[in-house]
């Protein structure tokens, strides 16, 4: 293998895990533009989802595009009743209690996965066989297509949400202006319902996605939320199309860095990164600047 | 902000100190079990960090995701100084409070120019990156040819001890003295340069005396003019900024100092526990911490003590759960921000008291 075909190696998995972080930032946008919160229980969606596939297509045998609408639609049911008995009943909510009560909403969360799928590691099926396709010289399992074609797929829904139904318009009101939203007759209440129900889909779609390719744990949340946050932040946080830069820019990142520099220090990179970011325009690659109301 | 009376406030809060110092002392003759003395010296530590991230968290209002990695800086500087290069453990713990000062001098000054969700996913980042690091670093103890660091850590950390001059003293006296009364015994511990804390029970003073010198720490910055300043920063940092209060300078002050306390706790961690590994200090630490400061609450010293207590205690009270118990954990941190968001602490007294006497 020469350099630059490792080079290509690196890029299409880059895109791959890349896609994740794309669809896990996302995740964090969409409840942060409705509600100006950190939901840090992001993560544990994406292990739900994968957790909530094994069950419904392995143990129960389930067909796999049943099991994966049943999954999404549970962990959003999940995402949902996140907002309802967690985030809501908070009388005096201040950044500071926000963010530790999503930690608390993730670590119980958590703790429950571990009660119920135990610590296994649990491998999942391919959605379409493991035999590698190779692109010129450098070769891509069917699941990183996947993942990339279902990441495609779901930005492309979004996008059709954000800009054409009402309740997209609506949502994206309140991410501008709450106060202004509701005036305007917007229900911001149940378009912070619906936000935390996007996220919890998005991110069963993502841990869906990934499972067959690393494999699922009560414990593959954490990571794979905080890096979807990193890349939410590179983006620059509250930009949807930032969200999705930062994300892939984070996967092909991570997987240049793991491939030419250190695969021991992988996981720094994307914290490495985050730090610079913030250090140095914390509003990211395609924020806007925030100015400071008093 | 309406300040309490000075003198009674100060009387009120010698009373507290001195029914604390009591207690410290009065405790371990009514333990049972040295299992128990364990406990109380992990308590201890983890109050002497938590008092520091409460000053941080509580009074200033600044988030801190990666406190563990402080912590685990100071316990890993004193047990690399110590074993690696042979240093004396006290020196090692100065250097480690130097060095991890700088550390949270160098990541502090950028990291809180950020406000809200920026400020902890830089703290995090940090935190996570010094886990990282610790899982990945080796080293050589050169005199016992031992590899070490990675995922074991560092092992055959020495007992504290501020002298050990063995000049063979008690051999030479035991010699002397069975000379004189002709009984060939060893005169027991004549280790007149020796001071080791060998025993738990040693340790236990030691640590809570240092954790009663930094809650009296604490409070005196509380109530000193960098204490105003905190909770004027807290309340807006635009009016604070106006009234000529530099908050940058006092923001970084304090997350230096919350960092130092941690050092110390660290320092103190790794020559009791004898070894220190990653796992002590990564990212579920670091949140423990925080949920010791949300459990005694906020702003609160003496709630710093009880939260973590508690948090402390749990596992060993929950023993029914073994490791489900971070399901307790997360239930705990939720019902606590849901029903009493000032801490059980002041939370309790506050439902109590307007229950009681309206």
């Amino acid at each position: 293998m020469t350099f630059v075909d490792q080079l290509l190696q690196f890029i299409l998995s880059g895109i791959t895990q890349g896609s994740i972080y794309a669809i896990v930032a996302l995740g964090f946008t969409i409840i942060y533009n409705s509600t100006e919160i950190i939901n840090f229980a992001q993560g544990e969606f994406v292990m739900l989802g994968a957790m909530f596939m094994l069950t419904l297509n392995i143990t129960l045998g389930l067909p796999l595009p049943v099991a994966f609408i049943l999954s999404v639609i549970a962990v959003m049911i999940i995402g949902v009743l996140i907002d309802i008995i967690v985030i809501s009943p908070i009388k005096k909510p201040t950044q500071l209690s926000l963010i530790i009560i999503t930690i608390g909403a993730s670590i119980f969360v958590k703790g429950v996965a571990m009660f119920v799928w135990k610590k296994d590691y649990h491998a999942a099926t391919p959605f379409s066989g493991e035999v590698p396709i190779s692109i010129g010289p450098a070769a891509i399992t069917p699941q990183a297509l996947w993942v990339i074609g279902i990441t495609g797929t779901v930005l492309i829904f979004l996008h059709i949400f954000f800009e054409y139904t009402n309740t997209g318009k609506g949502m994206r009101a309140c991410a501008i202006n709450p106060r202004a939203a509701s005036l305007l007759g917007i229900k911001v209440k149940r378009m912070v319902l619906i936000s935390f129900g996007l996220a919890g889909a998005l991110g069963a779609i993502a841990g869906i996605i990934i499972a067959p390719i690393t494999f699922a744990n009560y414990n593959m949340g954490l990571m794979l939320g905080l890096k979807g946050f990193c890349g939410a932040v590179i983006g620059g946080l509250g930009s949807v199309p930032g969200a999705i830069v930062g994300g892939f820019a984070l996967g092909i990142l991570e997987s240049l860095g793991a491939g030419l520099i250190s695969s021991a220090y992988k996981d720094a990179i994307a914290f490495v990164v985050l730090l610079l970011v913030l250090f140095m325009k914390p509003t990211g690659i395609l924020g806007k600047s925030e100015s400071k109301r008093v | 902000m309406q300040m309490p009376d000075k003198k009674k406030y100060f009387n009120r809060n010698f009373l507290y100190v001195g029914t604390l110092i009591a207690t410290v002392i009065l405790i371990p003759y009514f333990l049972r079990n040295d299992y128990y003395l364990h406990v109380l010296i992990l308590i201890g530590l983890h109050a002497i960090i938590v008092l520091g991230l409460n000053l941080l968290m509580g009074y200033a209002g600044q988030i801190s995701l990666g406190h563990a990695a402080f912590y685990g800086l100071g316990a890993y500087t004193s047990g690399i100084l110590t074993v690696v290069y042979g240093f004396h453990p006290v020196i090692a713990a100065l250097i480690a409070l130097l060095f991890v000062g700088i550390i949270a001098y160098v990541v502090g000054v950028p990291s809180l120019k950020l406000k809200g969700h920026y400020l902890a996913m830089a703290t995090l980042g940090f935190g996570i990156i010094a886990g990282i690091i610790f899982n990945e670093m080796k080293f050589t103890a050169s005199h016992l040819d031992l590899p070490m660091g990675g995922p074991e850590g560092i092992t055959d950390i020495p007992k504290l001890y501020l002298i050990k001059y063995n000049l063979n003293i008690d051999q030479i006296l035991s010699l002397k003295l069975s000379d004189i009364t002709g009984v060939s015994q060893v005169v027991p511990n004549l280790y007149a340069f020796n001071i080791v804390l060998d025993n738990d029970l040693k340790y236990y003073y030691l640590v809570w005396t240092f954790t009663i010198v930094i809650l009296i720490l604490s409070s005196n910055i509380i109530n000193s003019r960098v204490g105003r300043a905190l909770r004027a920063l807290h309340t807006s940092e635009t009016a604070a900024s106006t009234l000529g209060v530099d908050i940058q300078k006092y923001k970084v002050s304090v997350f230096v100092i919350s960092a130092l306390f941690a050092s110390i706790a660290g320092s103190l961690y790794a020559h009791f526990i004898a070894s220190v590994g990653p796992s002590s200090f990564g990212f579920h630490k670091s949140i423990m911490l925080v949920v010791m400061v949300v459990v005694g609450g906020m702003a609160s010293i003496w709630g710093s003590i009880f939260g973590a207590a508690v948090i402390t205690l749990l596992p060993e009270v929950l023993h029914v759960f073994e490791d489900f118990d971070i399901i307790i954990y997360g239930l705990i941190l939720m019902l606590i921000l849901i029903f009493l968001p000032e801490g059980l602490t002041r939370g309790v007294i506050d439902r109590v008291k307007g229950r009681f006497f309206k």
